[in-house]
């Protein structure tokens, strides 16, 4: 019973800790920062809540950690793949545009 | 018997085992979540590069609009708590509570798809459709509705599933697992709008 006491306050204290940086997301699109570090600061902020809710709330911290390798590694180099190559490329097109 | 662990850590993986020691279900919704996350990457890219190629994209989110998305975060989140909850009360096998947990998550779904919905309609109402907006970018239409509107998939997809779960969770004909994968789904939601609200909300602010 114990455990499962200790285990509902880590999910509430994950839950406040989710609604705290989207607090902080929201406070930073009001003040003015360039535009890549407010958009790398968002970004950050997002992969570390997707972080919190997937191990937490995914529970996959408490699953073996074949999963974890099996998952996530990959997952991430194919979204870093898809946002490193073509976004640097964006601006490029506003400058062939007659 | 250190040649004994050793064996038994080459037969985990020599067949007629469960090597990662979760049951097929939960496997089979690990891949599912794998595959929607490279669609949802590839839309929120898309969205992403054709708003930084084009000159004058609309910013039609105003306080008040990201006042409402900030509240439709706070319904989504807190519906991933009530079902992280629900989850932990099913494992217990305490099966009214858990169907009343996956029910609370239910009502933060619903008042998703509610604030969406009026959203979507304030939009509308100021010409913003999928093909043809006011500021004469129609890829903004396109882009924006195709992301949000397959995330409102998911989402209404979701109720759907949970409903369905919470019903025959209650009757015994669920076990606890079915419970958990249907949590893994809807954390998945979840976890996709913490990467549109900052990328097509917030960011709307400043670029």
């Amino acid at each position: 019973m114990s455990d499962e006491h200790s285990h509902n306050r880590l999910y509430l204290t994950v839950w406040v800790v989710l609604l705290v940086v989207t607090v902080v997301e929201v406070v930073l699109a009001y003040v003015n920062l360039s535009v890549m570090l407010m958009l790398s600061t968002l970004v950050i902020l997002s992969f570390f809540k997707a972080g919190l809710i997937v191990a937490y709330f995914m529970h996959l911290r408490f699953e073996r950690f074949s999963l974890f390798v099996t998952l996530i590694p990959m997952l991430l180099i194919c979204v870093i793949l898809m946002f490193g190559f073509p976004l640097p490329d964006a601006p490029r097109v506003l400058e062939l545009k007659p | 018997m250190a040649q004994q662990a050793h064996d038994a850590s080459i037969s985990d993986w020599a067949g007629g085992k469960s090597p990662f020691a979760i049951g097929s279900k939960k496997l089979g919704m690990w891949l599912f979540i794998l595959s929607d996350t490279l669609t949802f990457t590839a839309l929120l890219v898309a969205y992403t590069y054709v708003r930084v190629a084009n000159e004058g994209w609309p910013r039609p989110f105003d306080t008040s609009s990201i006042a409402l998305a900030s509240v439709m975060t706070f319904c989504l989140l807190s519906s991933s708590l009530t079902m992280v909850l629900a989850v932990a009360a099913a494992h217990r096998g305490d099966r009214s509570t858990a169907a009343k947990w996956i029910w609370a998550t239910i009502a933060g779904g619903l008042a998703f798809i509610v604030l969406h919905g009026y959203e979507w309609m304030q939009l509308i109402e100021h010409g913003v459709t999928p093909f043809n907006n006011p500021w004469g970018v129609p890829l903004f239409g396109a882009t924006f509705f195709t992301l949000t509107g397959l995330h409102m998939t998911h989402v209404t997809a979701g109720v759907i599933y949970l409903g369905i779960v919470a019903w025959g969770f209650k009757g015994g004909r669920f076990d606890s697992e079915d419970v958990e994968v249907s949590g893994l789904y809807w954390h998945f939601v979840d976890l996709v709008w913490m990467f549109i609200f900052p990328l097509v909300y917030l960011l709307s602010n400043v670029i």
